[in-house]
């Protein structure tokens, strides 16, 4: 801290009021309990995501976001780019355990009851992440402009049309057109550098700010006052930063053995190949709109879907009002019920798609 | 002609079109209820195409349909007073059949685009001469297309559709009693089926091979002389029938009245081509004409041993990029380069038949290099795999060291 008082540290101070924030890392201490571990998810999915920002910002270097330059723009990447297989390899696996960790993160706050007065917004926040996380899948996957991502896009955005009202409309905004062109190429990677980005920074410095300024919440069956606490700095950190090289190590190994595939170019004149499935986290979704039937009651059986999926994404949003805020730490309801049914529904209907 | 005018003073083709088919018909009233081949034409009348436009019995045989049995016995609407010709005879079929299929206002109220050279090329034909010469056993138009029941040419079920031709053809072909007369081999369907044409038309269904008429013309089918096969052939082999019209072959075969195309690949039973074909060793076909030692045989031998050492680099070349594929490299480029590389082998197999070494050097170099430069890609990307695997274990040395290292600092921490 001799830095902090000395004569540049005043300086800054009188200018910035930085002392604030040394005063603040300072102090900072975090709960620790048996649950601790499952704590770590959130600054772990904060990493992943520093991750995709920085390897985004390298693969934009040589990406051409059109339909003539886009696949030649990384194949190129992959085979001429110094270091580019390993950037682009580690973008692709990185994206996949970056909303992995984001679901654990999710599913742990919600078995840990986080979501508790008065981190209801803290809740909110985290699950728009979520949703901009999968966004952020969604539009990456077509930009190499490949087969598969090709016609993945057009079942996606296709789904997309059939919501009531405003579907039409929705499809043709994400398209930029009735089909799946190089507009829409040019469409994703906008959203997809630009407009997703933006959104989930404002979105993440207010989840990061209600963290900070509601602390860690503590699990109902820990008692608050008994829980012992450490220091945020170097204590939890420093735990941070093991998980951390552990997942820098975990996708060194992913992108040097199974390198990330470039697949086909994309010809919207070829026919659809068989067995088109989305990216493994939209699979579930994917899954139960093929078993529902085509009607049911007069009604559309994928609209029915749909609308399924919003109103889930709607209860997950404002799970914190639909949960009693004070309970007794042995009783507890039945909110973990409804989430390990959740787990099990994901991991059944993924199961499905993959295995039949 | 002159049984093409005659048929013309008793069948009027024009009126024929122009008059609408009779609701009931006399002719098919009374067929309908007799036996064998006087019931046959009522029933293959439906599936019958000139049937199908409007036109029926009349309009071949003559006579007045619209005659009824109750205003008149079978014997008035068959009378010879009102046009009636009966059954043709063999020689006045194609007559007949011309009296339409030869007239192009006719013909084209049905189809514009319709041939009306049949007749006339019939004429010329072996069988057309033949039949005009009074043999009652070579083919006319019913033995191909059926009297009654005639089925268009694009009809699958048409014994003239192309992968129904060679059968159709060896109904008489095949029959060894019915050719000794004529002393020409019946074993050209069977042949045929055997043969590379064969299987891509009948088995594969190609509608692009070739069947009997393709060779020998249809309507006008001659066997082709020795000195137009090489022109047959080269309908669809263009470039194999320049390249050996250029060649020291074609004088060669045509001094010795051999066949161009045919001396080496058969006529009927043409096999799938293959390297074995060519250079020294069974079973090359080289051999029975060029002496150990020629500059033929040796032409020959330089040819082979170029052509499989090319297919040999490529092969090498396609599996080194083949397993830099399997570890997840992107070789995409070089393996589509390397297609390239395939098409130089095929086109040096197609130089094959200028049988010149010198004339193949350009296309067996741009493969050899094409091969060079496939294999070169794909040995990087095997080394780039290699060096890929040994970052990674040097990093996640060094990776676990650090993390060592903090759960270290994490411990003392805790102390």
């Amino acid at each position: 801290m001799a830095a902090g008082k000395s004569k540049w540290g005043d300086w800054l101070e009188e200018r910035t009021g930085w002392r604030l924030v040394q005063e603040l890392i300072e102090h900072k201490d975090v709960p620790r309990h048996r649950h601790s571990f499952w704590y770590y998810f959130g600054g772990m999915t904060l990493f992943l995501f520093a991750v995709q920002v920085c390897t985004g910002i390298l693969l934009l270097l040589y990406y051409r976001p059109s339909a003539e330059a886009a696949f030649e723009s990384v194949q190129f990447i992959m085979t001429e780019v110094q270091f580019g297989w390993l950037i682009r390899s580690v973008h692709s696996w990185s994206a996949n355990l970056m909303i992995a960790a984001a679901f654990v993160h999710m599913f742990s706050a919600l078995f840990l009851r986080s979501f508790r007065r008065p981190r209801e917004l803290t809740w909110v926040s985290g699950s728009l992440l979520l949703f901009l996380s999968l966004a952020f899948g969604f539009s990456g996957y077509l930009l190499p402009w490949n087969k598969l991502a090709f016609f993945a896009t057009k079942v996606g955005t296709d789904i997309a049309g059939v919501v009531p009202l405003i579907g039409p409309f929705l499809l043709r905004f994400l398209r930029g057109g009735d089909e799946v062109t190089g507009a829409t190429l040019t469409r994703f990677f906008g959203f997809h550098v630009a407009i997703l980005p933006a959104v989930t920074t404002a979105l993440l410095s207010i989840h990061l700010y209600l963290v900070q300024k509601h602390g860690m919440s503590v699990p109902p069956s820990v008692d608050p006052e008994k829980a012992p606490r450490m220091r945020f700095i170097p204590d939890f950190l420093l735990r941070d930063l093991v998980g951390w090289l552990a997942a820098i190590a975990l996708l060194a190994g992913l992108a040097a053995i199974f390198p990330w595939e470039l697949g086909e170019k994309a010809d919207p004149f070829a026919p659809a190949p068989a067995g088109i499935k989305p990216e493994w986290y939209f699979v579930f979704m994917f899954q139960t709109l093929k078993y529902i039937p085509a009607k049911i009651l007069t009604i559309d059986g994928e609209l029915l879907g749909i609308m399924f999926f919003s109103i889930l994404g709607l209860l997950l949003v404002i799970t914190p009002w639909l949960s009693p805020a004070q309970r007794p730490a042995e009783k507890r309801g039945w909110l973990p019920v409804v989430g390990v049914l959740v787990i099990v529904y994901i991991a059944v209907l993924s199961a499905m798609a993959y295995l039949t | 002609m002159w049984q093409q005018l005659l048929l013309l003073m008793v069948l009027n083709p024009a009126q024929a079109q122009a008059a609408p088919r009779p609701v009931e018909s006399t002719c098919v009233r009374c067929h309908q209820d007799l036996d064998g081949s006087l019931l046959e034409p009522v029933k293959l009348r439906t599936q019958d195409i000139h049937f199908q436009k409007g036109l029926s019995c009349h309009n071949c045989h003559g006579g007045d349909p619209a005659i009824g049995i109750e205003t008149g016995g079978p014997e008035d609407s068959m009378n010879p007073r009102k046009g009636f010709t009966g059954r043709p005879s063999r020689r006045q079929i194609a007559a007949l059949c011309a009296i339409c299929h030869s007239q192009i206002e006719t013909m084209r109220k049905f189809n514009p685009q319709a041939r009306v050279d049949q007749y006339a090329e019939y004429l010329t034909s072996v069988h057309g001469k033949k039949n005009q010469a009074g043999d009652p056993n070579v083919a006319t138009c019913s033995d191909c297309h059926g009297a009654h029941g005639v089925r268009a040419v694009k009809d699958a079920n048409s014994p003239v559709y192309a992968p129904n031709v060679a059968a159709t053809c060896g109904r008489c072909h095949a029959d060894a009693k019915l050719m000794s007369s004529y002393r020409i081999p019946t074993n050209q369907a069977e042949q045929y089926g055997k043969s590379v044409h064969g299987e891509a038309l009948m088995k594969n269904r190609d509608l692009a091979a070739p069947t009997c008429n393709s060779c020998h013309g249809n309507h006008g089918a001659a066997p082709p002389g020795v000195d137009s096969v090489a022109n047959v052939c080269g309908q669809c082999h263009a470039m194999q029938w320049d390249m050996f019209g250029k060649s020291a072959h074609k004088k060669a075969f045509e001094e010795q009245k051999l066949p161009a195309c045919a001396t080496c690949h058969q006529n009927h039973l043409i096999e799938r081509t293959s390297d074995a074909m060519i250079g020294n060793e069974e079973p090359a076909l080289c051999p029975a004409c060029h002496e150990q030692g020629s500059a033929g045989y040796l032409a020959a031998r330089l040819m082979k041993s170029r052509i499989a050492g090319l297919e040999a680099r490529l092969a090498a070349a396609g599996q080194i990029l083949q397993r830099a594929a399997r570890a997840g490299m992107e070789v995409s480029n070089p393996i589509y380069k390397l297609s390239e590389g395939r098409d130089r082998l095929i086109h040096a197999r197609v130089e094959v038949h200028m049988f010149n070494p010198a004339a193949m050097q350009k296309t067996l170099s741009e493969g050899e290099s094409i091969a060079a430069d496939s294999e070169q890609s794909g040995q990087k990307a095997l080394a780039d795999l290699a060096y890929r695997r040994a970052g990674l274990a040097v990093s996640a040395v060094i990776l676990l060291c650090m993390i060592g290292l903090l759960l270290l600092k994490i411990r003392r921490l805790r102390a």
